[in-house]
């Protein structure tokens, strides 16, 4: 009987199965030919029928809708951004159509990433080494974590809330502009930054934890039998191995802080050019008052008060961009991780 | 000239028995006869009284199977009967659970696998069949037991209810359920806590279980994956026992890679290595008397 | 100093360092419950706990209070906020129960049914809907869907019957809620595809090889199975929901009218609403007002207790996973 072989592996079937119709029969000692046998749906009832049929329609649905996003997006930015825009100041008056770009507001977007993401950082990497690596007593380091998933499910516009309260307060008074007769002004890139750093810090957190719980026992145990102290191992052995994860966590930081409004509304001061507040270079900056792409674009908006849709489109399309960046970044963090063994993020953003 | 060496003795386990050892029962009754030890050779070992062999289930014809270009099966013909036991046995990665897989085509799961060859079942190739048809009528009992997260009962009723076109109330499944748990002799332990979750009880009960949902049906075959390698040896014993009292309904074919177990439970025995068919025959014949070299070899332990 | 930071730390230091860094986090947590209440106390002092009934319109209310002075008078201080609680209510609950629905059936569909090539077009495509900024959303909404339906699917008849009562443009349930369902489907689908990832091999072999069809293995034992996640997602999703401001803010009409089910089906999905967030961004401008400051206050109250609320909720939901090994 002659046998032959699958001419490629395109002739096997797949690991799915489709809607073909049931193979048709073949002789004794012949290979299976191109077709595919798979089931058919004949014997399926109507109700698991219409079921496969919703699931189709669900996932192409959701393709549909994304395209749609993103497309919609691409369509009206790139008709409405010119690259003049990036880099000229916003005008002065509240009517934005007439003149004027959005640099400020990018460099607002900058600069509250970063303050956000520097304050979250090694807040949210010593507790993840601390659960990980020393956790006593237990229970406190079970609050630890439900705290930190607290946080992660708390609003955002209710951490706004929370930081204007707070660095209203007098204590706080160097973090934003503080008038005559001790009213703070609250509102700052410092404070806005503080409270970014919260929105950050359940990912940062998450993604440290993972790392280092997937560093295996005997890479501790090695370097403690060499003679190390516990942090010189966090130091020297841990924190290298887990970089690509804290990486990661710190890009979907990135990524949230950039895509956040409510507490740029809230606590920025909402002016559109950076204002600087105070003498100390720098540090002026920081404690005075901007805007975001993200306010930016909800106060141009028909429910803001500027009056110009053009300019919202070029700025959330920029917007857009960035945070498809940070996402790709994640993406290419985790696959160089991957390569040198150790676990990157998986679909569940930093869960 | 190489002696013959003697066979290990076949020793069955007995747990329960009375001080003395019980004669044989008379032939012609089911279940297992004699106790004790038997000389080596003994052609007239009364394991199991085997009756005829009923009709032919499925024949497989030239079978191959590949996973890519690795050709994992290599031209097998085998045939199956009602009421009897076809022991695959065979050294690891001889392809006898591919085999095993490829007769309810569960190997169409795994990417790159592809088939040559013809299994007829009950004269109809099995291509011809709906996939879902086909395992209705050749169940399988897996490995490791797998009951699913839910009641005894609702397991053993998962195949009644989810193959039928209408959704049957109740009271039409509650005494297949019995029936299925009497055949699998589970029923005495679990009648009175039937909507328990099958995950609280033990192994040997679980694998029970599983062969209580995999003949709850009626099916015309019945695979076994090594069923017993997971469990006890008085769970084993159980299970071999009901073997041999479910053999007189369905064609089973089991695969194991303990000759001992072939010897006990097999009718009749193939012996594959590396994916060929070296040798098939009734249990006694391979065992006591094997033909081909490799056959004598494997069943004396030479190499396994 | 600086030459004793640099000396390596002894364990004992780092221990006490680092367990005080990641305590603060508990720390935040308390002061934000003790401040917000603090800032809201004067609300519940005038009014009781009955702010969150009925009683008039709520959005003269808070005119009143915009624009009364640094020393109101107490009768300023008069709220009643059912129709923002009742927004809240609607937009949340139908955004989980549709988006629910959808995510199960598309990950049901990216697990089983979807081909390679697709599902690998798939699996970004969620990842990047999830990190879409919420003000894009609210941008598409406000620019494209609000006069869709304001143009082309309200008609003058629709007007006209509610014309004495509210005023329909197009900004209505029916935006808010489909744009929320789409903000919250893909966390939802990420959890419950690790789920469904998780289950054990034996239990889906077990099924197929009994002769059930795909859709049935799948739907009676891995979604089975997938339940507690299911409820994990779902818990997660309203969590995300409550606390949605800026979109909603942009589609939802900012009128204080609590949509009436029983306007009939059409009427009730086109009627304006407000919901608590977004009338927290609304009014951030006016918060140096007592009155309006101790409002908004209580309202962020009310939705970190939800919050908090349901995260205790998701954890205990969690749990029953552990059973099975299932990595949420």
């Amino acid at each position: 009987m002659a046998v032959t072989h699958p001419r490629t592996l395109d002739d096997l079937p797949h690991g799915g199965f489709g809607m073909d119709p049931a193979g048709g029969g073949r002789g004794p000692g012949s290979r299976t030919p191109k077709r595919k046998r798979h089931e058919s749906m004949s014997t399926w009832r109507w109700g698991d029928r219409i079921a496969y049929v919703m699931c189709w329609g669900a996932g192409l649905m959701l393709c549909a809708i994304a395209f749609a996003i993103v497309g919609y997006m691409a369509y009206r930015g790139v008709q409405y951004l010119k690259p003049e825009l990036l880099w000229s100041h916003p005008s002065g008056e509240v009517d934005q159509s007439k003149s004027g770009g959005f640099l400020d507001p990018i460099l607002g977007t900058m600069i509250l990433t970063i303050v956000g993401i520097a304050i979250a950082t090694p807040l949210a990497v010593a507790a993840a080494i601390w659960v990980v690596e020393y956790g006593r007593p237990a229970p406190l380091a079970r609050a630890v974590e439900s705290g930190i998933e607290v946080v992660a499910g708390t609003p955002d516009i209710v951490l706004a809330i929370f930081g204007l309260a707070l660095f209203q307060h007098g204590l706080f008074g160097w973090m934003s502009f503080t008038a005559e007769g001790g009213a703070v002004f609250g509102r700052s890139f410092l404070t806005a930054g503080a409270m970014m750093s919260l929105i950050a810090l359940p990912m940062v957190f998450g993604a440290t934890r993972e790392g280092l719980q997937s560093v295996p026992r005997h890479v501790r145990e090695a370097s403690y039998g060499l003679g190390k102290t516990k942090i010189a191992t966090i130091r020297r052995v841990l924190l290298p191995a887990v970089r690509p994860n804290i990486s990661t966590g710190a890009a979907l930081g990135m990524g949230r802080i950039a895509g956040d409004t409510a507490i740029v509304v809230i606590l920025l001061g909402a002016t559109l050019r950076l204002e600087s507040e105070g003498s100390i270079p720098g540090l002026d900056v920081l404690k005075g008052t901007g805007s975001t792409l993200t306010s930016y674009v909800y106060n141009n908006s028909p429910a803001g008060e500027g009056a110009a849709p053009e300019k919202a489109y070029a700025a959330a399309f920029v917007l857009l961009l960035l945070v498809v960046a940070l996402n790709f970044a994640v993406d290419l963090i985790a696959r160089r991780g991957a390569k040198t063994g150790l676990e990157g993020t998986r679909l569940g953003a930093g869960r | 000239m190489i002696t013959e060496e003697q066979p290990p003795p076949i020793r069955k386990i007995v747990v329960d028995a009375p001080p003395t050892v019980a004669p044989a029962p008379p032939a012609g009754a089911n279940g297992h006869g004699s106790n004790g030890y038997t000389s080596a050779g003994a052609a007239s070992v009364a394991r199991h009284d085997r009756g005829e062999p009923g009709p032919e289930r499925m024949a497989l014809q030239a079978l191959s199977v590949f996973y890519g270009d690795n050709e994992a099966v290599k031209q097998v013909s085998l045939s199956i009967r009602l009421g009897e036991v076809l022991a695959l046995i065979g050294p690891s990665g001889c392809g006898k659970t591919t085999l095993l897989r490829t007769l309810n085509r569960l190997t169409e799961l795994t990417p790159g696998a592809s088939r040559g060859g013809t299994i007829l079942l009950d004269g109809t190739d099995v291509d011809d069949l709906e996939v879902t048809t086909l395992r209705r009528r050749v169940s399988m009992v897996f490995q490791q037991p797998n009951p699913f997260p839910m009641s005894i009962f609702d397991n053993v009723a998962y195949a009644l209810r989810e193959q039928a076109r209408k959704r049957p109330g109740r009271g039409v499944v509650e005494p297949l359920v019995e029936d299925a748990l009497r055949r699998a002799g589970l029923w005495d332990e679990v009648k009175d806590k039937l909507d328990a979750p099958a995950l609280r009880l033990s192994g040997g009960q679980q694998q029970r279980l599983c062969i209580a949902r995999a003949i709850a049906t009626r099916p015309e075959v019945l695979l076994m994956d090594e069923p017993c390698s997971a469990l006890d040896p008085r769970s084993t014993q159980v299970i071999e026992q009901l073997i041999g009292d479910l053999r007189k309904d369905l064609a089973i074919v089991i695969v194991t890679h303990n000759m001992q177990q072939a010897r006990r439970v097999g009718d009749k025995v193939a012996f594959m290595y590396l994916g060929d068919l070296v040798e098939y025959g009734d249990a006694e014949q391979i065992f006591d008397a094997p033909q081909a070299q490799r056959t004598r070899d494997y069943v004396r332990g030479a190499f396994g | 100093m600086l030459t004793r930071l640099r000396e390596p730390w002894s364990d004992r230091r780092a221990e006490l360092t680092l367990g005080a860094l990641a305590c603060a986090v508990l720390l935040v947590i308390v002061l934000m419950v003790v401040f917000v209440a603090n800032e809201a106390w004067p609300t519940f002092k005038h009014n009781g706990l009955s702010w969150l009934g009925p009683g008039g319109n709520v959005d003269e209310q808070i005119n009143t209070m915009v624009n009364s002075g640094a020393n109101a008078p107490a009768e300023d201080y008069y709220v009643r906020a059912w129709p923002l609680v009742w927004g809240t209510i609607l937009t949340t609950g139908m955004a989980v129960v549709f988006g629910l629905v959808f995510s199960i059936l598309a990950a049901i569909f990216i697990v089983e049914f979807a081909p390679d090539r697709l599902r690998n077009v798939i699996v970004p495509v969620v990842r990047l809907l999830a990190a879409v900024p919420s003000v894009i959303y609210g941008l598409i909404g406000i620019l494209v869907l609000v006069p869709f339906v304001g143009n082309h699917i309200i008609n003058q008849g629709d007007k006209q019957s509610v014309q004495f009562i509210v005023q329909l443009t197009g900004a209505s349930l029916l935006v808010a809620v489909v744009i929320l369902t789409v903000m919250i489907v893909p966390i939802m689908i990420a959890i419950i595809v690790d789920a469904l990832y998780a289950v054990p091999r034996g239990w889906k072999e077990g099924a197929v090889a009994l002769g059930v069809n795909r859709w049935r293995a799948m739907w009676t034992v891995s979604v089975r199975a997938a339940r507690p996640a299911i409820i994990a997602a779902a818990v997660l999703a309203c969590a995300r929901a409550l606390g949605e401001a800026i979109m909603l803010s942009m589609v939802s009409g900012s009128v204080g009218f609590a949509p009436n089910p029983f306007d009939g089906p059409r009427l009730f999905l086109l009627e304006p609403l407000r919901p608590l967030a977004s009338t927290i961004v609304e009014d951030s401008e006016a918060l140096q007002t007592p009155a309006i400051r101790s409002m908004v206050y209580a309202f962020a109250l009310l939705l970190l207790f939800s919050s908090l609320f349901l995260s205790l909720a998701g954890f205990l939901a969690k749990q029953p996973m552990k059973k099975y090994g299932v990595r949420i």
